[in-house]
């Protein structure tokens, strides 16, 4: 069984680059700031390419990718 | 969907009980002008049952045990279990500590300020008590700068005799809305800087220097040093079977005395204001839970008991129990949009959906407070896009406080947007502190 996994955002080192956005729109949207909009739910399986993506251009390192989160 | 008066005579086939000794249980009878000293507090209390020679882990596994049967929950506003959370720093690796948050970052309330400065030693015992809990070695106040001295002097007096088994120390807040936040609270000790750091890792476990840290609220330590005197089925003699016990409420606004009561959970609203002298004046609003609270219509909400369950069909909580009492000569746009303001301004300034979202927020809300030219679509398009944006609870509070605003004064929205408002005072209701420096 393959865990799903999510992209999280740490929203205090998030400098609102939008470099994730320009990989993975599909995944990203930027608010009317500039400040990524994680789409909600798992990363699909499709688009799983995309969000290491994201998570790898990131100069801020405030991507990263998460084993979803379970109850508590 | 059923109204607010058919959901209060549903559930107040479970009304509140009165407490054998009454209330208040926290707050004195009556002020003395100090606070009670140490034999005062015993000498109305009794003794901790904390016998010397016992074994203290027995003994606080019992408490915990007692605490839990209490159902007592946080007072500091999220209603948390506390021996939930009591269990798990006690369960975690490493030296724990103990917090206690008296920071009461709120403008508007003060029952924690009162709290410690009428009972120090309550809170104190109850500090001490989940001291022995968690198996912590240390017990920190954080309390807010006017009521220091006292809870200084409070364990000073208890220095002397040697009366706690682990040392106990005050450390002044931080003046700011954000700085109450758990997390602020253990970066503030920690870093100097009041402001939230990202969970997790969960305080429970890595806190204040790593180590294993219980932040909680002042008042709640002061329920389980009750709880552990009198027991589980005494606390539950006030409040209801689902959220037991007292709370203490700041009622503010217009009321004919307002100031921090003391109330069981699930008392009717309208009873809430009348320990409180009872409205001063006709009533257009109250704004229950604080800054990140919701606006209710009154005299819709006067029969509702002031509980979570229920205050649920107007969407409000009572969490850190402010009342605040609207005027219907005030205008509650005008009000919202200070407050907005005030919210954005307190921002900790760290993630940009906060810093940048709530300000133009307040700014476009300010514009429709004045009758200025604004668009509530774009205030509504931002609202939710800041909506969960940060690393703390502070946006989603304030997008909570600002729509429930728009939602309740919605047809003074109308009037302002053709140049009128239906206030016909511009005194501020809501305090909102006027900063010199920055």
């Amino acid at each position: 069984m393959t865990a799903e996994r999510v992209l999280r955002v740490n929203p205090i080192a998030c400098a609102g680059r939008g470099l994730c956005a320009e990989v993975a729109p599909e995944l990203i949207t930027l608010d009317d700031w500039g400040f990524p909009v994680i789409a909600k739910g798992p990363v699909p399986p499709g688009q799983a390419a995309e969000a290491r993506a994201a998570v790898r251009i990131c100069p801020l390192l405030a991507l990263r990718l998460a084993a979803r989160r379970t109850a508590g | 969907m059923i109204t607010a008066s058919e959901h209060a005579s549903r559930i107040r086939g479970a009304p509140p009980i009165a407490g054998p000794g009454g209330l208040p249980r926290l707050l004195p009878g009556s002020f003395a002008g100090r606070p009670l000293g140490l034999a005062g507090h015993l000498a109305r209390h009794g003794e901790l049952p904390a016998a010397e020679g016992q074994d203290a882990r027995a003994c606080a596994t019992g408490w915990l045990a007692e605490i839990e049967r209490a159902g007592l929950t946080g007072r500091g506003g999220a209603a948390f279990p506390t021996a939930r959370k009591l269990a798990a720093v006690a369960a975690a690796a490493g030296r724990p500590v103990v917090v206690v948050n008296g920071t009461e970052g709120e403008p508007a309330s003060a029952k924690d300020k009162v709290l410690m400065a009428t009972e120090p030693h309550l809170v104190i015992d109850g500090a001490v008590l989940a001291a022995c809990i968690t198996g912590a070695t240390e017990v920190i106040i954080v309390a807010g700068p006017a009521v220091t001295g006292i809870v200084e002097e409070a364990i000073a007096e208890r220095r002397a005799l040697r009366r706690d088994p682990v040392p106990v120390r005050v450390v002044p807040a931080a003046d700011r809305f954000v700085a109450g936040e758990a997390s602020a609270v253990v970066n503030w000790l920690a870093n100097g800087r009041p402001v939230p750091t990202p969970v997790p890792p969960r305080l429970a476990q890595h806190g204040l220097h790593g180590r294993p840290t219980l932040v909680q609220n002042a008042e709640t330590l002061a329920h389980v040093a009750l709880i552990v005197r009198h027991g589980a089925a005494w606390f539950r003699t006030a409040g209801t079977p689902a959220e037991p016990g007292s709370m203490l409420v700041t009622v503010i606004g217009a009321v004919r005395a307002p100031g921090v009561r003391e109330v069981g959970i699930g008392t009717p609203v309208s009873t809430v204001l009348d320990a409180a002298g009872g409205p001063a004046q006709r009533l257009r609003a109250l704004l229950i839970g604080g800054y990140f609270g919701t606006w209710v219509p009154w005299p819709e909400a006067a029969d509702l008991p002031f509980s979570a369950a229920g205050l649920a069909p107007l969407r409000a909580v009572p969490a850190a129990g402010l009342v605040a009492a609207l005027p219907a000569a005030a205008c509650g746009l005008a009000e919202t949009a200070r407050v907005a303001r005030y919210l954005a301004d307190e921002s900790a300034g760290q993630c940009g959906p906060c810093v940048f979202g709530l300000d133009a927020i307040a700014t476009e809300l300010g514009r429709v407070a004045a009758g200025r030219p604004a668009s509530l679509a774009l205030l509504r398009r931002w609202l939710s896009q800041v909506d969960g944006r940060g690393a703390c609870r502070h946006p989603d509070g304030a997008v909570r406080f600002i729509r429930s605003g728009l939602e309740l004064f919605g047809p003074e929205l109308d009037l302002h947007a053709r140049g009128w408002c239906s206030g016909t005072t511009d005194d501020p209701v809501l305090p909102v502190p006027r900063r010199l420096t920055r």
